[in-house]
């Protein structure tokens, strides 16, 4: 469903991401691991159109989509819901109205019609009755679902998560991860998941795929990840300060 | 070479936000919201400096004539200070002050925006952040500079009345009527043409520098002092201009 063809993209000198391949297919949950700056998050802001790739091609259902303008790359925007790390709330709205501002933008619904989808939004990540609080008056984790809330209002087919688990406890962490699987089973969705979370991306990922000198060097099952032979793999998983992945 | 690449960057989004003039959907909330924060909100500010600025104006005027020309003749100072308040003084301390109160807040809000990923949010939603965030803030800013101006200009003239007739026992019939004899309406547009130009300055600039922040709170806190430092600058230099360009300086 979304495949990224030899994609290049450098900030000045540093090479993020470095002729990656990657294939999501459609209705599986891909989880994107790797360092910390490794280009992780470059993936997904590529694959949205919030940064031009310097080389390469971005197919969504076979199209090429990086270099579309306008109403065409609004058209591909709205098939995507993205879950920001920071959850991205706009702190001078009510948390209803954060939910309901793509639903005003991507959909011509009324405004009745916009509540309930608000509502019923909210619910589903677990939230009642808090459509006139303010963002700063929510914790970490309420945000995190908030934001999620938001980001599937508008039902896409594809839900995009930037480091869904950082930030907050590992209690309401893991809440967020059944989330995932919940809405991939409710809603049917694609989704690409960007950690470097081995709790998470073990619990939701059908397959996982390791961002290393921005290329996936490593890509299949939890369980073939889990036994992968590659040094790199190991290291990472198991978080060892020694081994291929060189650190300061 | 800074100067030119922020020229260049100021040019593209006035550009941008030109074409986003024209495109649905009209951001009414969010318009009116600006019209509040830039105009009703900045009348207070706005109105003790035109006060000051006046009082000020008049003292000097009054001194001026009094010393030169003589005893009797300070009631000539009327359309000096008005046209010196209408055409220059207010339109500057109005771009000024409001330049220092919204300028700098929406280069800080915008910032804010920006580093915590709320403009990519927007674009995720199928939002444009210069239709949602630029065009409103620009308008906003290009309609109320002028009324700022023309409230400024009101309040001003009073002052410098005030000072002359009621502190200094000038003929006040005489100093109304040579200020209402001598003072153009041309005056009075001039200076509000150049507080629009002002207003177009302060919000292209304040959200130029927001929308290209980058660096945690650190750079937000950049993004604000440069904002308020350019468009200050930016004013007092475009008015010289403008003042050499817009017809009626030469006594014309």
């Amino acid at each position: 469903m979304i495949r990224f063809a030899g994609v290049w993209k450098s900030f000045g000198p540093k090479k993020v991401l470095a002729g990656l391949d990657l294939e999501v297919r459609r209705g599986e949950t891909m989880v994107v691991i790797g360092q910390s700056g490794s280009g992780k998050s470059v993936l997904l802001k590529i694959l949205i159109g919030l940064l031009p790739p310097d080389r390469g091609d971005i197919f969504v259902d076979g199209r090429e989509v990086s270099r579309l303008r306008g109403e065409e790359r609004r058209a591909v925007v709205r098939r995507f819901g993205m879950l920001f790390q920071g959850a991205a709330l706009f702190d001078s709205m009510t948390v209803g109205e954060n939910v309901a501002f793509g639903l005003e933008r991507q959909t011509d619904m009324g405004r009745e019609e916009i509540r309930r989808r608000v509502a019923e939004s909210l619910a589903k990540v677990g939230l009642h009755e808090i459509e006139n609080l303010r963002p700063h008056e929510l914790s970490g984790g309420m945000k995190k679902r908030v934001g999620l809330a938001r980001a599937i209002a508008y039902r896409p087919e594809i839900i995009l998560y930037d480091e869904p688990s950082t930030g907050i406890d590992p209690i309401r962490a893991d809440a967020i991860n059944d989330l995932i699987l919940v809405l991939r089973k409710e809603m049917g969705v694609t989704s690409l998941v960007i950690t470097h979370d081995m709790v998470s991306a073990y619990k939701v990922a059908d397959r996982i795929a390791l961002l290393f000198q921005g290329r996936i060097v490593a890509l299949g099952t939890p369980d073939e990840i889990r036994n992968s032979p590659n040094g790199v793999v190991q290291q990472f998983i198991h978080g060892r300060a020694l081994g291929p992945i060189v650190s300061w | 070479m800074g100067f030119f690449r922020e020229l260049g960057e100021i040019a593209i989004l006035a550009g941008r936000t030109f074409r986003g003039l024209f495109r649905r959907p009209w951001e009414g909330k969010i318009f009116l919201r600006q019209l509040e924060d830039i105009g009703a909100r900045s009348f207070p500010v706005v109105a003790l400096t035109a006060a000051f600025g006046g009082l000020v104006f008049g003292l000097q005027t009054y001194v001026g004539f009094h010393r030169y020309i003589g005893q009797g003749s300070e009631a000539y100072g009327g359309p000096i200070i008005s046209l010196g308040l209408t055409k220059e003084l207010i339109p500057i301390l109005v771009g000024v002050m409001v330049a220092g109160r919204v300028g700098s807040a929406m280069a800080a809000e915008i910032g804010t925006m920006r580093i915590t990923e709320q403009i990519d949010a927007l674009v995720s939603l199928g939002a444009d952040p210069v239709r949602y965030l630029v065009v409103p803030r620009t308008v906003a800013a290009v309609l109320m500079l002028p009324c700022l101006t023309l409230f400024g200009d009101l309040i001003g003239i009073a002052a410098g009345l005030f000072y002359n007739v009621v502190l200094m026992g000038v003929n006040g019939t005489l100093y109304l009527r040579n200020t209402l004899l001598y003072l153009e309406l041309w005056d009075v547009s001039s200076g509000l043409i150049k507080s629009a130009v002002f207003g177009l300055i302060i919000a292209l600039v304040g959200c130029s520098q927001g929308l290209r922040t980058e660096g945690g709170a650190e750079g937000v806190g950049r993004a604000t002092t440069r904002a308020v430092v350019i468009q200050s600058i930016s004013i007092l230099v475009v008015n010289f201009f403008l003042s050499e360009l817009l017809p009626g300086s030469l006594g014309l």
